[in-house]
């Protein structure tokens, strides 16, 4: 019979967190993730070789190594070098740098996806190239990576988990803790792998709005 | 029509030359796609590009928007500069060349993100900095004129083909440029929806627009234009008067050209 008091007890400390660790975490590494992508994207595209070097050797080399290494490297490496950084900031930097490589890719195919057409039309209104992207190429993109970028999120939330290594107490820490101290290993993992479950469920609804909201100018 | 009227063009017509181009030249690698064109619009004046499909006709007209960079040869719009393609353009030179003109496109290429009023006011209040009430209440007028009134809040989706392209139109009317530039307006319309868009152009014409119009619509061109260029490979094989270029055609090439449109099943 599992122990439903410690169930019960267990779900508070591990929803505070998720609500306090595990989201705020996945928020900030996923903003500042998109702002690395989108300048990684907009290198990708650019006819100039060296940003483009740049951006793909950056892609390949996120795409190419573990999360949990990066985490590793940013935290436990880089005191070697002097630099020492807390466990909260270096998670946030691991994880935004790891969104920055895989949403690049993705907001550079929506960005390619809106027709040339567009382009032409904002510049024979007297637009420049920047207002162009910003006012009529970005708003179409963000309707074709909507999707994608949703399952990048989705994943980011799940392995915020990995920051627990580096001791940042979220949600799978604080599991970590009850657990030892509980040694109901099976049940305490599973609630809280149930309330990852939760979250997510959330998060595709919210997905869903989204897609909707942004569907409003296109024909069905 | 009043002075008052919002399709009426920003400068009253007179007989000075609006555009000049002289000697544009084109490459695209190895395909030599205009050698040495010369074109020259009065005020008022409508001028039609007619040819075949790869004759060069949209390369002029995107040359004299800045959607492509002639290798050589110079244009000058409206008294602006004269600009010199065999010399690297400035940025705030081919700004210069945009803010005289205004392209309608085959495509439209209306924003499909945004309402129709949305779309005719983007570029006044965006890029020319109109308050938002005068913006609005001059594109409510031109939409208004074209008959469109009551779609100024429907997105582009939900429009025809035709009432798209009306709204292109209006969209390029907004900027108050001095030269409107129509690529193949009605090329990939519907049949029964290239008169209401045509019916526009010519009311523009009408009123003292000037424009160079790319069309294969040649009743268009004999109705509207003062003056009819026929392209092939490349250059101006024939200009002049629609009704003597399309009854007296000169040039063996155009004769060909004419009768190929005109009766394509002999």
């Amino acid at each position: 019979m599992p122990d439903w008091q410690l169930v019960l007890d267990s779900f508070w400390p591990l929803l505070l967190g998720g609500l306090t660790g595990t989201i705020p975490l996945a928020l900030a590494s996923f903003a500042l993730g998109l702002v690395i992508a989108l300048g990684m994207a907009l290198m990708r595209i650019s006819k100039n070789r060296v940003l483009n070097g740049i951006a793909r050797f950056y892609i390949s080399a996120i795409r190419g190594t573990p999360l949990l290494v990066q985490l590793f490297v940013i935290f436990y490496g880089m005191p070697s070098v002097g630099i020492t950084i807390d466990p909260w900031p270096s998670a946030i930097i691991a994880f935004s740098l790891n969104v920055g490589g895989y949403a690049a890719e993705v907001i550079r195919a929506a960005i390619l996806s809106v027709p040339k057409g567009q382009w032409e039309a904002g510049y024979t209104i007297g637009m420049s190239p920047g207002t162009t992207l910003r006012r009529l190429i970005l708003p179409q993109a963000a309707r074709v990576s909507v999707p994608p970028l949703s399952n990048t999120f989705i994943s980011l939330v799940k392995d915020t988990s990995l920051a627990s290594t580096i001791l940042v107490t979220e949600m799978f820490r604080v599991a970590q803790e009850i657990a030892a101290f509980s040694q109901k290993f099976l049940l305490i993992y599973m609630e809280a792998a149930l309330i990852y479950w939760i979250f997510c469920f959330v998060l595709s609804g919210a997905q869903n709005l989204v897609e909707k909201r942004l569907d409003r100018y296109v024909a069905h | 029509m009043s002075p008052t009227d919002p399709l009426a063009p920003v400068e009253t017509p007179d007989d000075s030359v609006l555009l000049e181009a002289r000697g544009i030249r084109k490459s695209f690698g190895d395909n030599e796609v205009l050698r040495s064109i010369d074109l020259e619009v009065r005020r008022g004046e409508v001028v039609v590009l007619i040819g075949p499909s790869g004759s060069g006709k949209t390369t002029v007209l995107r040359s004299l928007n800045g959607l492509e960079t002639p290798d050589g040869g110079t244009v000058s719009i409206a008294g602006g500069p004269s600009l010199d393609f065999s010399k690297p353009i400035s940025k705030s030179e081919r700004y210069a060349l945009r803010d005289r003109s205004a392209m309608v496109f085959q495509q439209h290429n209306l924003f499909p993100h945004m309402t129709v009023l949305q779309n005719v006011i983007e570029g006044p209040l965006r890029v020319q900095k109109v308050p938002r009430e005068q913006a609005v209440a001059e594109a409510s007028a031109l939409l208004e004129r074209v008959g469109l009134a009551e779609k100024r809040d429907a997105y582009p989706f939900e429009l025809s083909g035709g009432q798209q392209q009306r709204v292109g139109i209006v969209r390029a009317l907004a900027l108050k440029p001095q030269l409107l530039l129509f690529d193949e307006p009605t090329s990939a319309l519907d049949p029964e929806l290239v008169g209401e868009v045509l019916q526009v152009i010519k009311e523009l014409a009408d009123e003292g627009w000037t424009m160079v119009v790319v069309t294969h619509e040649l009743g268009f061109a004999r109705h509207a234009a003062d003056e009819v260029m026929f392209m092939d490979g490349g250059v101006v094989v024939e200009r002049g008067a629609p009704k003597e270029l399309f009854s007296n055609p000169r040039e063996p090439r155009t004769k060909r050209f004419l009768e190929r449109i005109l009766r394509p099943l002999d």
